[in-house]
């Protein structure tokens, strides 16, 4: 085990991070450019990214990808880069990043910073998987890393703060597993927040060879309640021919935080690819995952689970694209809603015309606690070929109450029948992260949730 | 009569036109002039004409909905249409009083032997102004009221003007407004509390002229316990230019009232139908809105019912065929208001060839509502390869004890199935067919007979060549 106190670019940045202002600012960026130790060519980059940003607009409620998005409500500019985390703070985010024990390498960030890291053991790093942060990466596998490196972008609507990402992010990680490379213990990630106002741009970028097969956990926290963060991920999976990747991400960011999470994978024939998310914090939160099959016999399944409190919004943004005929992609979301939380699900099947003998479904489904939460659904399917099955369904609606009165004739007091009832809406989501070490965890982290609320406000039957 | 010389025959049904001598022609383009101009040849009062002077700046001002409508909006030009066209007449009383060429239009569309064999009363559109208009004696002794939009606000302005523009506001949408500015022709029904129509009213809609743009507004209310169907057919024939049809409809059916409406559209190819239809039930009441459409360009309509009232209930079931060259942009709306409120929709289209069926609908249950129930279930059948089909529903729901279900499935017709149907000696082109009308047959037992063996009808002359 081996603890980063430092590296030279991070120290960079931090020593001028403290005169930045806001993160859409000329001046912060240009501080945060000179600052950064990268390569030319990668600070090219920065700058087309950054004009790319400022170009363009900031997205409203009524542009057609953030249709019921209420809540754009945050303002660039309270946030910025962090300074270099304290020991004390290192330490504790050590001690916090326990959703997984089992695992083949870890990296933990605290504010961008890589703090720690279980680096890969010989005979994994013999076989050619590659486990990196991603400066190291480009630094030692530049050929590699440039095929993959922002290669990708988003059509879900956050194209602005994908752009944002781009400009600043420099840290995340890149992990390549080769051909017929098979590896059991996740590779696992902790991203965390700590300082008041922090933005961090975690950058993801996970390939698979062919015939490979392996899992990845991404886990991000804040390690205080009470400070505002700006958290913006951009993870990228490609999974070459007959590839298994399994990629699981928790999201569980203070009530006070602004998360995005924008992915997307690229899907070559005969290839297994699982995306399972658990989401649990920030005030509000955009997700957009976008699948692209390109080779028939494709297997993508995408799962997630989102419990909503308080003045939560979540806004998730899917689309399949079957661009390959014989492929199957089957997708299921659930919402548990309370309070004034606000959940959004807009997902969309894309068949292409070759695309025949398409197999492709999207369920939504809400379970709504109080009156006053909201959920909107908006499940999409654009067709073009006419040999497929296809499907969606969403459905919201409330506790069973037969169910429910059930569980009372049977001597169960309502607020233990209550939680019985939702944990059991959870399950079907919970039990596809197949670890049953990090399912107890992450029952663990909602029990928690739950705790605070005493599902007092659960709605009485 | 040398009219028949004139004829442009066609197999299909409603593809012929008559040169016709207008009386009032508004010319082409739209501004405060063409206004009024159809103002003075309606002799309306000036209310009506400050109204459609709004509805003008209105139009002006609203965009195209062209961030999630089909870009082919865009190939509308407004300033091609003509928005008046009428040879003065008044609605006809009987039969013999109307126009020759006008008579031999309905005819061949055979609406006088329908009225004869079923119907309590019958309008006929004939462009911009009502050419026929006939209700049963006995049902104008109960009080209720069929006559055509003009003189629905002339003679009855007491209770038109209290709904008129209430159920869809002028600056609902752009194309609500431009109705709004040169609504003409349409219907005006009021059914009193407790009277039951048992037959179903009927009005036709056809345009005639080229490059004209047909706006007709029809209101239908349902006074308390009143029940009325209303049933409307829509033709024109093939021109070289495009044609516009961009009607509002707005019912009311208060208290306990039913309201059943009918619409069996089959435009050709190039007319643009944009259409805004929307219902109001109140406690208890019903309305359902029964929605094919076969023929036009691009069709646009989603009717709606908003249910304002403890226990009212909406449907609309709709029925979608795209062929070559068409897009059918169809759906539903339910907006809930008021508890106990349940809404029901069920969607089947058919994508031919390079048709393309495309379903949106919005289902809304806001805050502090309970027990409402919405069901909404879309199923589209794709024949060809290059067919195509999109759902794009939106469910945002609130509230306590709601419940919303939303399915929708895409298929084709079973290789199987039609190998079979082969096995017994059809040809693939009715195989098909046959396939197509178990696909809709559920509804279409829904439709009043006549309705229903024309919709049949009109499937296989659609399917016919497109095996393959």
């Amino acid at each position: 085990m081996e603890t980063v106190q430092t590296n030279t670019m991070t120290t960079a940045v931090s020593d001028l991070a403290m005169d930045a202002t806001g993160l859409d600012d000329q001046a912060s960026f240009e501080r945060h450019l000179s600052a950064s130790t990268l390569p030319t060519v990668w600070k090219d980059w920065k700058i087309e990214f950054w004009r790319k940003f400022q170009d363009l607009p900031m997205p409203k409620s009524r542009d057609e990808h953030w249709r019921f998005s209420k809540r754009i409500d945050f303002e660039l500019s309270s946030y910025q880069l962090a300074e270099k985390p304290s020991e004390e703070v290192v330490a504790e985010a050590v001690k916090r990043s326990n959703v997984v024990g089992a695992l083949s390498g870890r990296f933990i960030f605290v504010d961008n910073f890589l703090v720690h890291r279980d680096n890969l053991d010989e005979e994994t790093l013999s076989r050619g998987v590659i486990f990196l942060p991603l400066e190291e990466a480009f630094e030692k596998h530049r050929d590699l890393v440039e095929q993959y490196l922002f290669q990708e972008s988003t059509d879900l609507g956050s194209e602005k703060f994908h752009a944002l990402h781009n400009a600043y992010s420099e840290t995340g990680y890149f992990l390549y597993v080769p051909k017929n490379v098979e590896i059991e213990k996740p590779f696992v990630v902790d991203h965390w927040q700590s300082a008041p106002g922090t933005a961090t741009f975690p950058h993801i970028l996970v390939i698979g060879g062919e015939n490979s097969r392996f899992s990845v956990v991404d886990v991000h926290q804040s390690l205080f309640d009470d400070r505002e963060g700006f958290g913006c991920s951009v993870g990228n999976v490609f999974a070459e021919s007959g590839a298994r990747i399994f990629r699981k991400t928790v999201q569980n960011y203070n009530e006070k935080s602004v998360a995005f999470q924008l992915d997307t994978n690229n899907v070559d024939r005969d290839t297994s690819v699982r995306g399972i998310n658990l989401n649990l914090g920030g005030r509000r939160s955009r997700f957009e995952n976008e699948v692209r099959i390109n080779g028939s016999g494709a297997d993508v399944k995408l799962y997630s689970l989102t419990i909503a409190e308080n003045d939560q919004e979540f806004d998730q943004r899917t689309l399949q694209i079957h661009n390959a005929p014989n492929a199957v992609s089957d997708l299921l979301y659930k919402n548990a809603l309370m309070d004034h939380s606000r959940t959004i699900f807009s997902g969309l099947i894309k068949v292409a015309k070759d695309a025949q003998q398409t197999d492709a479904y999207q369920t939504n489904r809400n379970l709504l606690l109080n009156e006053t939460a909201q959920a909107n659904s908006l499940p999409g399917l654009e067709i073009e070929a006419n040999d497929v099955k296809c499907s969606h369904g969403a459905t919201t609606g409330q506790l069973d109450r037969e169910e429910l009165f059930y569980f009372l004739q049977r001597g169960i007091p309502k607020t233990i029948a209550q939680q019985l009832m939702v944990f059991g809406f959870f399950e079907e989501v919970i039990e596809q992260f197949e670890s049953a070490e990090m399912e107890e965890n992450l029952r663990e982290l909602i029990r928690e949730k739950f705790a605070k609320k005493q599902l007092q406000a659960v709605a009485s039957a | 009569m040398n009219e028949t010389e004139a004829i442009d025959i066609d197999r299909e049904k409603g593809n012929f036109r008559y040169d016709v001598e207008y009386e009032y022609d508004a010319g082409t383009g739209l501004s405060e002039e063409t206004i009024d101009y159809i103002s003075e040849a309606k002799g309306e009062e000036a209310w009506i004409n400050e109204f459609r002077k709004k509805a003008l700046k209105v139009f002006n001002r609203l965009p195209m909905p062209t961030h999630w409508a089909t870009k082919d909006l865009e190939n509308i030009v407004f300033e091609n249409i003509r928005y008046y066209l009428s040879q003065g007449q008044v609605p006809s009383r009987s039969w013999e009083e109307v126009p020759d060429e006008v008579k031999e239009t309905f005819e061949r569309l055979g609406i006088p032997e329908q009225e004869r064999k079923f119907l309590a009363g019958v309008e006929a559109q004939f462009d911009s102004e009502a050419a026929y208009s006939r209700m049963q004696d006995s049902l104008e002794k109960e009080g209720v009221i069929f006559v055509g939009s003009s003189e629905g606000l002339d003679k009855h302005p007491e209770i038109f003007r209290k709904f008129f523009g209430k159920v869809i506001p002028t600056n609902d949408n752009k194309f609500a407004a431009l109705n709004s500015a040169v609504f003409s022709g349409g219907s005006f029904i009021y059914v009193p509390p407790g009277v039951k129509l048992e037959q179903p009213l009927q009005a036709y809609f056809r345009i005639n002229a080229e490059s004209f743009g047909q706006f007709e507004r029809t209101l239908i209310i349902a006074d308390e316990g009143a029940e009325v169907t209303y049933m409307e057919g829509c033709t024109a024939p093939k021109f070289e230019t495009s044609t516009l049809h961009s009607a509002v409809v707005e019912l009311v059916a208060l208290k306990g009232a039913k309201i059943q409406y009918i619409t069996v559209q089959n435009w050709s190819n190039n007319v643009f139908n944009l259409v805004t239809k929307r219902a109001w039930a109140e406690e208890g009441a019903e309305v359902k809105w029964i929605d094919c459409n076969i023929g036009s360009r691009l069709t646009m309509k989603y009717p709606g019912v908003v249910l304002k009232g403890r226990k009212a209930r909406g449907e609309v079931i709709s029925i979608a065929l795209a062929n070559d060259g068409q897009h059918q942009d169809t759906g539903a709306k339910m907006v809930h208001q008021a508890d106990e409120t349940s809404s029901n929709i069920i969607s089947k289209s058919i994508s031919v060839g390079e048709g393309r069926a495309t379903y949106r609908g919005l289902v809304q249950m806001p805050e502090h509502l309970k027990g409402c129930k919405n069901n909404t279930e879309c199923d589209a059948l794709l024949i060809n390869t290059n067919s195509r089909t999109d759902t794009y529903p939106a469910i945002n729901v609130q509230g306590e004890g709601n419940s919303v279900q939303h399915e929708a499935s895409v298929s084709k017709v079973s290789a199987e199935q039609i190998f079979y149907m082969m096995q017994r000696g059809l040809s693939e082109g009715e195989a098909m067919s046959l396939a197509v009308n178990g696909f809709v047959n559920d509804l279409v037992r829904q439709f009043p007979m006549e309705y229903s063996v024309e919709l049949k009808r009109l499937i296989d002359m659609e399917m016919e060549g497109s095996v393959g």
